[in-house]
């Protein structure tokens, strides 16, 4: 081996080496922060913390079901705004989005996808808080839609389009009409990719805190009225790291061990649907 | 192609003009329901540019009274007072700038790295693990970041990075000062953790959609395995590529929580990294319940205008590029 390749075997190697490194130090980097979630979050998790409010700064104990149930309030009525709107709007693009139009509505799409949230914070106050004068869980679940639907577009596109073309021919040979077709036919195949991407939409929206700040703002007293300022484990958490009591910081690493533990099990329900419906996964 | 090949279709563009209409009838008695089925699905799509046009409308109008009175100087001048009511975003612009690129300088790296060994050098079953731990990055709420940052991240370079750091390089203005924690340096690095999946997850599938007979015929050269993937992969997928950094940058820019958590929040312009500073989101994060005044929540909105414009622009171009690799694929909505 002349000294010319041997260099260039050894650059090879050392590159080679370099990538592993560096994809590793990314792995790394995950679990050092799911590590010291559970480590710093684990101890503070009992039976309280899911069935107390949280108690005034200075005193110990007390928990954070009212963060609990508002994460679902504002999270599930945000998916019930967004869901339909980003499905269809996928329904669209995938059977009838060849066109101009197309184009334009799958562009917009990609590029609100990568919109700062808190700006879209700052248009839902503009719309829901300003003219009514109150903060609202409403306001959050509108400003969280808004950041759900160019998601949801693009997945649900994409889903629908694996369906194969035989299987719509079949339908619309048999005398189906287009509509029933699109809907009871190729829908129906892609429904599982469809929730889905559903899934995956709704976890990334539950972690958010920017649009929430001034829309559904925070409460410390339990609540359930969508009209009314309501508290999240976004915003909880936000609250207590931000403070500065330890009673607050050790509230915070536990709070923030639960939201990524929901976060995590709608992505895995996520992953588990689509090997439901399509054998191995991908 | 969503049109199906034994259909008398017109070409895709007649399709959705009025002139186009009686033909297509004429060929297919299209029924009422279709139509009414297609109305409905072209409403909501209609839905995604109007959000775009309405969330510029509030935002201009809204930030209409702090461009009138500071003109476009507000991007060029440093004071933010809200006693006196004079307001210029040049410290927020700055750092928002300097924090993003900071976290491309350490996130590009890592990102490719991952993307190269997924694509090029991993064992196929370290594959679908490896991706789907990179991917859960991406999951972690910002929130968490900063929780993350606060109390772990920040005590850390306190003690480990920053010493010998300035111990090399103090002499630079990129170093000056004494570090107190909150920072650009946090900053930035919490931001490159959270853009990685994003950046990592788009290079893997413009690598993916690179034709193997590329690697091969590089190989079939006599290139060893590095100079295949440098010499034919990597320029291959190049637009795709800066594509996949530009939209990581457009993440970054926009990015609030984690920022406002770490950043410090000064208004100030410094070289140094160690030294704390602004973003335009978190700005908009801290200020916006304490803004009293009409002018200055005026100005806020005109931050949160600038922001927008700039993401919206750079997430554009980092789409057209990336389009031009995967064609019309949905690259990185999926990274979760």
């Amino acid at each position: 081996m002349s000294a010319g390749t041997f260099r260039r075997h050894l650059t090879s190697r050392v590159m080679t080496a370099l990538v592993v490194v560096l994809a590793f130090l990314a792995v790394l980097a995950l679990v050092l922060i799911l590590g010291d979630l559970i480590a710093k979050g684990a101890s503070s998790i009992d039976w309280a913390f899911f069935t107390k409010s949280p108690v005034p700064a200075g005193e110990s104990g007390g928990g954070v079901a009212n963060a609990i149930v508002g994460t679902f309030i504002v999270v599930g009525l945000a998916a019930l705004i967004g869901v339909p709107v980003g499905v269809g709007a996928g329904m669209y693009l995938a059977e009838y989005g060849s066109g101009r139009l197309g184009f334009l509505v799958r562009f917009v799409a990609d590029v609100l996808n990568g919109t700062p949230s808190i700006v879209i914070g700052i248009v839902a106050w503009t719309f829901l808080v300003k003219p009514t004068g109150r903060f609202s869980a409403l306001a959050g679940s509108v400003a969280l839609a808004i950041l759900m639907i160019p998601m949801l577009a693009r997945t649900t596109e994409e889903m629908v389009r694996l369906v194969p073309h035989s299987l719509r021919e079949a339908a619309l040979a048999l005398g189906y009409p287009r509509w029933r077709t699109s809907l009871k036919v190729v829908a129906r195949t892609a429904l599982g990719g469809i929730v889905t991407g559903c899934l995956v939409g709704i976890a990334r929206v539950a972690g958010e805190t920017a649009p929430l700040l001034f829309t559904a703002l925070g409460n410390l007293n339990f609540s359930t009225d969508v009209r009314h300022p309501m508290q999240t484990l976004s915003l909880q958490i936000y609250v207590y790291a931000t403070g500065p009591f330890d009673e607050w910081h050790r509230m915070a690493w536990a709070a923030a061990l639960v939201l990524m533990g929901l976060v995590l099990i709608l992505a895995l329900a996520a992953r588990w649907v689509t090997r439901q419906r399509y054998g191995s996964g991908r | 192609m969503t049109t199906l090949p034994l259909e008398p279709v017109p070409p895709p563009l007649e399709q959705t003009t009025p002139s186009a209409e009686p033909r297509w009838r004429a060929l297919r008695s299209v029924d009422r329901s279709d139509r009414i089925y297609r109305r409905i699905l072209t409403t909501l799509a209609l839905a995604l540019p109007a959000l775009i046009l309405v969330i510029l409308g509030v935002l201009f109008v809204s930030a209409l009274p702090a461009v009138t009175r500071f003109g476009p100087s507000f991007l060029w001048t440093s004071t933010w007072d809200p006693v006196a009511e004079v307001y210029g975003a040049a410290p927020m612009i700055f750092g928002t700038l300097a924090s993003s690129f900071l976290a491309l300088l350490i996130a590009v790296p890592l990102a490719l790295g991952v993307a190269i060994f997924l694509t090029e050098f991993s064992p196929r079953w370290l594959r679908q693990p490896v991706a789907f731990l990179v991917e859960l990055l991406a999951a972690i709420p910002s929130v968490v970041y900063g929780l993350w940052g606060v109390f772990v991240l920040i005590p850390f370079l306190r003690s480990y990075v920053v010493p010998p750091l300035k111990a090399v390089l103090g002499w630079t203005p990129f170093f000056d000062g004494a570090f107190y924690g909150n920072s650009l340096l946090a900053g930035g690095i919490i931001l490159a953790i959270m853009i990685v999946p994003y950046i990592a997850a788009v290079s893997r599938e413009v690598l993916l959609a690179v034709p193997t007979s590329q690697r091969e015929a590089a190989l079939a050269m006599g290139a060893t395995r590095w100079e295949a993937v440098r010499s034919a992969v990597l320029p291959y997928g190049r637009a795709g590529l800066i594509g996949a950094i530009i939209l990581g940058l457009g993440r970054a820019l926009g990015e609030t929580m984690a920022v406002t958590m770490l950043i410090g929040n000064r208004h100030d312009i410094g070289l140094s990294v160690l030294q704390p500073a602004y973003t335009m989101a978190a700005a908009i994060a801290n200020e916006f319940s304490e803004a009293t005044t009409n002018m200055y929540l005026s100005a806020l909105f005109e931050v949160g205008l600038i922001l927008f414009v700039l993401t919206v622009v750079v997430n554009a171009i980092a789409r057209i590029l990336i389009w031009r690799v995967a064609r019309g694929a949905a690259v990185g909505s999926k990274a979760l």
